[in-house]
C-alpha cells in the first residue's frame, strides 16, 4: 500500500468537508473492496476518511410505506433483517449470494453500491486498463474475458459490476440518498450506475464530494413471487457468471407485472424495459419467458471467452422467470435449481 | 510413523505453541517459538526483497502513524501503528500472535478470520485502524481455563484437519457461525462456513466438528 493520512470525523457534514478538500482521499467503511486496491497498488489514496462511526446504521420504515436503510448498515445485518426477510425477500436473497459470510459481515450497503470491478486486467497494475489509467486501452477485450459483459460493453472497456445486492436493488427501483457539499439528492438506482462508454473510470454518476447517506426501498417488494437465481464456477463464494433477480405480481394464471434485471453481465445492474412490458398481460409459461429472454439478448455481443453466457443468461433468465412466477425462489443454501 | 500422522502433530503442536504465546500479556517478551526461530533465520534476504519491491512501487511519500485502542483476547493494548497495517498484521507481528495465518491476504480464504466484537471477519481486509476501540477474539482466546473451547475439542474428535494452516480461521469462523443461529442443517454450514477454504479437503469432517459443537451450545 502507499502511505496515507488518516481522519475519523463524527458527523456527515465533517466527512464531506474532508472529501471536498482532498480530490485523492476515499472514504473508507468495511474496506473489504478498498482495503485489497490498495494492496494492489490499484487504489492509492493519499488520504482515508473513516466514516464507519457516522450515525448512519438504521433500517426504519418510511412514512410511505417503504423502509430506509442507512448507508453503513451491515450486509449480513441487512440480509437478516425481519423487516427485509419479509417485506423484501429478493434483497436477502440476493445478498447471502454474495461473497462469504465474513465479508459480508464487514461490508457496508454504500460500499456495495460503489464496489469496483473483478476484471482481472484492472487488478493486474502491470496492464492496460482505460478504468485504472484513462486512454491506456483494455487488455480484456483480446485478453481473457470469460467474465466479461456481454451487453452494455464499448471499445473501452468490457468490465462488470460484481455486486449481487445491486441486482436486487435494480428489480426494488431503489433510491439512493447522497449528500454532498451542496446539499442532499436523491438518484434512483437505475441512474446510479453508469456505463462505461469512453469514461470508465466513472462508475456512478456522484459527485466527488458525495456520500451515500441512506439506500430508500419502495413500497413494492414482491414477497411472494421473486427469485435470485445466481450461475457460477463454483457453488458458493464465487462472482456471478450471471445472475436474475426477478420481482412479478400475478392475476391468477397471468403476469400482471415483471421486472428483472441481470448481474454479472454488464457495468451496471442490466434491466430492458421492453422485455419488462412483453411480460405483462401474458400466461406464465416457458414460451412467454424466453420470448423476454431473447429481447434482453438481442443487444448481446459475445468476446473470445464469453459468448456462452448469451446462451447461459437466456436460460437462466427463463428458469428464474419461472422460479419466481410459482412463487419457488432458488434457495441459497440449497444449491438445486429447482 | 506415517508422514501424514506426523505433520499433523506438528502442526496440532504448533497450534498449542500458539497458544502458550498468548498466555504472556502484551509487556512481556513471547516465548521463543518456531516463528521467532524461522523468522531470525531468514529476515535478511527477506527485507532486501521488500526493499525492492517497495522502491520500485510507491513513491516516496512518508508513512503516517495512527493510534489504535484495541481489545484482543481480553488483554487492551495502546498502539501507534503506521496506517496501512492491517488487523491481521498487528496479530501477528506486532502482539506476536501467530495463531492467526496469512493465507491469500486478499479476503479469499479465510485463514485469518478473527472474531471482531463477536463477528467473524477477515483480518487481513480489516484495517487496525477502523478496529479502533473493537474487541478482538482469536484462536489463541478461545480456550477457557486450560479448557479448549468445544469446536476446538470437536475439531480434534473429528479429526477436521490435516496441515492445520486453515484450522485457526476455520474455528473462528464457526465459532462466529454458531453465535449466528442461522446455520442448522449440514447445508447451511457448509454454505455459511465457504469463507474458509481447506485446500487439505478436511470438509465433511470440519462439518461433523461444527455440528457436534453446535449441539453443545
Amino acid at each position: 500500500m502507499t502511505p496515507f493520512e488518516f481522519a475519523r470525523p463524527r458527523t456527515i457534514a465533517d466527512a464531506i468537508k474532508l472529501k471536498a478538500a482532498n480530490p485523492q482521499s476515499k472514504f473508507i467503511a468495511g474496506g473489504t473492496n478498498l482495503v485489497d486496491l490498495m494492496k494492489m497498488y490499484v487504489e492509492q489514496p493519499t488520504q482515508l476518511i473513516d466514516v464507519s462511526a457516522l450515525p448512519l446504521r438504521e433500517v426504519e420504515d418510511t412514512s410511505g410505506g417503504g423502509l430506509r436503510v442507512g448507508a453503513l448498515v451491515r450486509n449480513a445485518d441487512l440480509a437478516y433483517h425481519p423487516l427485509v426477510e419479509s417485506r423484501y425477500p429478493i434483497l436477502s436473497s440476493a445478498i447471502l449470494a454474495g461473497a462469504s459470510q465474513q465479508l459480508r459481515n464487514m461490508a457496508t450497503v454504500g460500499g456495495n453500491l460503489l464496489q469496483r470491478t473483478r476484471c482481472a486486467y484492472f487488478y493486474d497494475v502491470v496492464t492496460a486498463c482505460n478504468k485504472r489509467r484513462p486512454g491506456a486501452g483494455c487488455a480484456a477485450l483480446e485478453g481473457h474475458n470469460r467474465m466479461n459483459a456481454i451487453l452494455g460493453a464499448s471499445t473501452s472497456c468490457i468490465a462488470v459490476h460484481p455486486s449481487d445486492m445491486c441486482v436486487a436493488l435494480a428489480v426494488l427501483e431503489a433510491r439512493v440518498h447522497v449528500m454532498g457539499v451542496h446539499g442532499a439528492r436523491i438518484i434512483t438506482l437505475a441512474d446510479f450506475h453508469r456505463l462505461p462508454g469512453s469514461a470508465p473510470q466513472r462508475e456512478t454518476i456522484m459527485a466527488p464530494d458525495e456520500i451515500i447517506t441512506h439506500v430508500e426501498l419502495p413500497p413494492q417488494g414482491f414477497a411472494a413471487h421473486y427469485t435470485y437465481l445466481k450461475i457460477r464456477d463454483r457453488l458458493s463464494y464465487a462472482f456471478a457468471l450471471v445472475s436474475v433477480a426477478v420481482g412479478m405480481e400475478r392475476d391468477g394464471d397471468t403476469i400482471r407485472t415483471a421486472r428483472f434485471a441481470l448481474g454479472g453481465v454488464a457495468h451496471k445492474p442490466w434491466r430492458n424495459a421492453a422485455a419488462e412490458v412483453a411480460l405483462q398481460g401474458q400466461p406464465a409459461t416457458d414460451a412467454t419467458f424466453a420470448q423476454a429472454a431473447d429481447i434482453v439478448l438481442s443487444e448481446a455481443t459475445g468476446y473470445e471467452h464469453n459468448a456462452f453466457k448469451i446462451g447461459l443468461a437466456r436460460r437462466a433468465i427463463v428458469r428464474a422467470l419461472s422460479q419466481a412466477a410459482s412463487g419457488a425462489p432458488q434457495s441459497q443454501s440449497s444449491k438445486k435449481i429447482a | 510413523v506415517h508422514r501424514g500422522a506426523l505433520l499433523r502433530l506438528i502442526s496440532t503442536a504448533v497450534m498449542f505453541m500458539a497458544d502458550k504465546d498468548s498466555s504472556g500479556s502484551s509487556d512481556q517478551p513471547p516465548h521463543l517459538s518456531r516463528r521467532g526461530v524461522i523468522a531470525g533465520a531468514v529476515s535478511a534476504p527477506i527485507a532486501i526483497g521488500m526493499a525492492s519491491n517497495a522502491e520500485a512501487r510507491e513513491p516516496p511519500a512518508a508513512a503516517s502513524t495512527v493510534a489504535v485502542t484495541l481489545t484482543v483476547n481480553g488483554v487492551r493494548h495502546v498502539l501507534s501503528l503506521d496506517s496501512r497495517t492491517t488487523l491481521l498484521d498487528v496479530l501477528r507481528d506486532h502482539l506476536d500472535l501467530t495463531g492467526t495465518k496469512k493465507g491469500c491476504d486478499q479476503g479469499q480464504c479465510g485463514a485469518c478470520t478473527v472474531l471482531l466484537d463477536g463477528r467473524r471477519v477477515v483480518s487481513c481486509l480489516t484495517l487496525a485502524a477502523t478496529s479502533y476501540g473493537a474487541s478482538i477474539t482469536t484462536i489463541e482466546g478461545l480456550a477457557r481455563d486450560g479448557k479448549l473451547h468445544p469446536l476446538q475439542q470437536a475439531f480434534i474428535d473429528h479429526d477436521a484437519f490435516q496441515c492445520g494452516y486453515c484450522t485457526p480461521g476455520q474455528i473462528c469462523s464457526g465459532v462466529g457461525l454458531i453465535a449466528e443461529g442461522r446455520a442448522h442443517t449440514a447445508e447451511e454450514i457448509r454454505e455459511l462456513m465457504s469463507g474458509n477454504i481447506c485446500r487439505c479437503g478436511a470438509y465433511p469432517h470440519i462439518v461433523a466438528a461444527v455440528q457436534q459443537a453446535m449441539t453443545q451450545s
